[in-house]
């Protein structure tokens, strides 16, 4: 990795050894924004009809240890939601992101909240990345009312209206045209903002994606589909699903970008270059070639069709948060000690939530009934046994 | 709410004789499915609601014509009452009338659907539309329902109010999982976070021996999705009305025309006007028995009505034009006066709207039925070609002579 680093003069050159013992030597890491660091992406990006963005991305400090805080509160979530589910409290389905962290983080980076994302079921780290707190998240989970659908959504439907994350979605590929239209409503406002469609290598072959892809490319519609090629579309591999596993390439006329969706850099410079491609050029393909430790969901062991192996290989060598620890250690902007503490403190974060959570109290019933329609047009729904529970609708 | 059918008995108030009952009127502050016999919002420019008033003639200028429904001739009052003449048009006409109203209206109302934009529509109803206000706002899509009504929802979500034109009912069946998913389910899902403002219209129906694929009643299959509203246009003046209500209606409203409606002609008034979406319209009133249906059997039963009336009965005819959720009031107080009930529908015997009907109207009106619910509703066979075999699929209006005289026995 080549590494270059000009140094503004705000930080004094300590050595790991001596500050991991004094506190008052203590860094002001997390502040410092204006040092500026190069790194290299782990692999160069691979296009497809366009021409690819340049491995080297300029990064902050500030960012740095932002990714590593950020990407280790979204692992820590994933476990926690992996626990919360084995002991029920937690139901129906729960499929974790862990792995895919660098995914989110790396976008997040790149865009702002004015720009749409939109994703099928795999949505927890994504609605946090976008802002989302964790209560919210496992108050949703556990069907609280201080969930951010009020309980009603569960886990494949988290959505943050005012961040612009439209969900949250069960149907697989179902987004992708939603997407679309939300893209259209951005040119058909004249924004300059873009819409990430995001879905995974399963629903890369759903019919509906390259119709929405047929019309994006049409209009030249500021819409930006993200592939989360996690290699599995749940016990399926691949290849033996799709015939051309090169979900980059499949756009044919629309340009597409392979991206190492394990090194948080390379997403961000992929999100960045996409973005700026698109408010000119309509719709591209990325490729994140990326990884879930989990199985698909919470009832799929993971390991009836890959090995053990594979996944312990893939979280030694291309572990996100790994990267990021690598990063920051090499650059000398904090001790492991830190590290780890930040890392305790995510966990601390994550359980203060969870107890929060629990305590927030289940839907009451005339919940059942509000948010069906919308306010102000008087109609009527009637409960099963269309006698006692009724309700004139809000 | 609850109260109004839990006290069923108690308001038998409403009396069998007046249809416009204006005291009524004063006593409800609820809008919609109140105890008012009058049929619509009436909707000022500035974009308020407010109750059309029973005494609408003496009401401000911009106030409507409240009685203006499309009665027959024989409420002589109503056409007195119209106070200017209107201008007449076609049933497409209309629709094209009130969607270019709501065009006008709202920047964010924007069409999308196949052949639309220069072509000019199928069945001509956004003729004319797309050189006026641009490409992007009448859009053509390619052949794709499942995504481009999928786009529609999204753009949806993000603040526009689009209406998605499938060609044919039938070809929004392969949009089914967004219309069903997403388009209903995505205000709930997401606590209320989202609205889908969406208008989802298309000609459906059995038409003049266009083959099972393309008669398809749409209605029986989208009427369990909650989170939609349903509405059936059959007159001109409806059409106009109800397309106007739908795109100002922040719930997604599937509109269905039928293919053999769109030549109609009517006079429909100058000013504007809009229709409340879940209000039924009294086409005929009478005595005898309450005779419900919807779109293109509305004018089979006014056939019949014709026979029935030489033959000296008197049916109440009422076009229910709210599919989803049904106007069980009007409905109620029709069958509290006259205890017998006809169904007549296009929809096929199984799971359709009138099984549904039949369903509601027995759980809520049982007492005062006189006689069984008698459903008249389309053979359970995909639509034959010959001309022949169609008419005998669908009902006619020598069997609802036949039905009636059978119930009023």
């Amino acid at each position: 990795m080549a590494l270059t680093r000009r140094i503004s003069g705000l930080l004094p050159p300590v050595s790991t050894a001596s500050s991991s013992s004094s506190f008052l030597h203590r860094r002001a890491f997390s502040t410092d924004d204006t040092t500026t660091i190069t790194v290299e992406t782990s692999v160069p990006f691979t296009s497809h009809n366009c021409e690819p963005p340049s491995r080297s991305i300029d990064t902050t400090p500030k960012e740095l240890m932002k990714f590593f805080t950020d990407m280790a509160l979204m692992r820590r979530m994933e476990i926690a939601a992996d626990s919360l589910y084995k002991s029920k409290l937690i139901r129906g389905f729960c499929h974790l992101y862990d792995g895919q962290e660098a995914v989110s983080i790396g976008m997040e980076a790149a865009i702002t909240k004015k720009d749409c994302i939109i994703t099928a079921y795999r949505d927890h780290c994504l609605f946090l990345g976008r802002g989302g707190t964790l209560l919210e998240s496992f108050a949703e989970l556990m069907g609280r009312q201080a969930g951010c659908s009020n309980g009603k959504g569960g886990s494949m439907h988290f959505y943050k209206k005012d961040a612009c994350f439209f969900g949250g979605h069960g149907i697989v590929g179902a987004q992708v045209p939603l997407g679309c239209g939300l893209a259209f409503a951005q040119k058909y406002r004249k924004e300059d903002h873009v819409t990430f469609a995001m879905y995974g290598d399963g629903a890369a072959n759903q019919g509906q994606l390259f119709e929405a892809l047929n019309m994006a490319a049409l209009w030249d519609l500021p819409a930006i589909l993200v592939c989360e090629n996690n290699h599995y579309g749940m016990g399926t591999a691949e290849w033996r699903a799709a015939k051309s596993p090169a979900y980059y390439k499949r756009g044919d006329y629309v340009p597409g970008l392979k991206v190492d969706g394990m090194d948080a850099f390379a997403v961000k410079q992929a999100c960045k270059f996409a973005k700026e491609h698109v408010l000119k050029n309509g719709p591209i393909i990325l490729e994140m070639d990326t990884y879930r430790y989990h199985g698909h969901s919470m009832s799929d062991p993971g390991s009836t069709y890959r090995t053990r192996d594979e996944i312990s290989g893939v979280r030694q060598e291309r572990d996100p948060i790994e990267r990021i620890r690598k990063l920051i250690l090499a650059h000398d902007l904090a001790t492991e000690k830190e590290l780890k503490d930040i890392e305790k403190q995510a966990r601390k974060e994550v359980d203060e939530a969870i107890a929060q959570a629990k305590e927030s109290p289940m839907p009451d019933e005339p919940e059942l009934f509000t948010n069906v329609y919308r306010k102000g047009y008087g109609v009527e729904s009637f409960g099963t046994d269309r006698k006692e529970v009724r309700a004139a609708l809000p | 709410m609850a109260s109004i059918f839990q006290g069923i008995g108690a308001a038998t108030s409403l009396s069998s004789s007046t249809l416009f009952d204006s005291k009524k009127l004063q006593l409800c502050s609820r809008r919609s499915l109140s105890e008012r016999k009058t049929s619509f919002v009436v909707v000022r420019a500035a974009g308020a609601k407010m109750d059309g008033g029973s005494s609408g003639i003496g009401g401000r200028a911009d106030q409507l014509v409240t009685n203006a429904v499309a009665t027959k001739a024989d409420t002589p009052a109503a056409a007195a009452a119209a106070s200017k003449p209107g201008h007449e048009l076609l049933l497409f006409e209309a629709l094209r009338e009130g969607l270019e109203e709501e065009m006008e209206r709202d920047a964010r109302v924007c069409v999308m659907g196949e052949d639309v934009g220069h072509y000019g529509g199928s069945y001509k109803v956004t003729k004319g539309l797309a050189p006026k206000y641009g490409d992007l706002r009448v859009l053509d899509t390619p052949i794709a329902e499942n995504s481009f009504t999928g786009m529609g929802i999204g753009a949806a979500m993000m603040g526009l109010r689009p209406i998605i034109e499938g060609m044919n009912m039938g070809f929004l069946l392969l949009a089914f999982n967004q219309i069903s998913n997403n388009c209903g389910m995505l205000h709930y899902t997401s606590g209320g976070q989202f609205k889908i403002p969406v208008v989802i219209r298309g000609p459906g129906g059995v038409g003049r021996q266009l083959g099972a694929e393309h008669s398809q009643r749409l209605e029986s299959y989208f009427q369990s999705i909650p989170g939609i509203q349903m509405v059936a246009c059959s007159t001109p003046y409806n059409a106009k009305g109800l397309m106007k209500a739908a795109i100002r209606s922040d719930n997604p409203v599937i509109l269905f025309e039928h293919v053999l409606l769109y030549n109609l002609k009517e006079t429909i008034p100058d000013e504007e006007y809009v229709l409340n979406l879940e209000e039924a319209e009294m086409v005929r009133p009478g005595e005898h028995v309450t005779i419900l249906t919807y779109s293109r059997m509305r004018y089979h039963v006014m056939q019949a009505a014709k026979t029935l009336v030489n033959k000296g009965y008197d049916p109440e005819v009422i076009d229910i034009r709210s599919l989803k959720p049904f106007d069980l009031h009007t409905i109620g107080n029709s069958i509290k006066k006259t205890h017998r009930v006809l169904i007549v529908e296009e929809c096929m015997r199984t799971g359709g709207i009138g099984a549904s009907l039949t369903a509601a109207i027995s759980e809520n009106f049982h007492d005062y039925l006189d006689a069984p619910i008698v459903c008249l509703s389309s053979q359970d066979v995909p639509t034959p070609y010959a001309g022949t075999l169609e008419e005998w699929t669908v009902v006619q209006p020598p069997q609802i002579v036949a039905a009636v005289e059978q119930l009023c026995r």
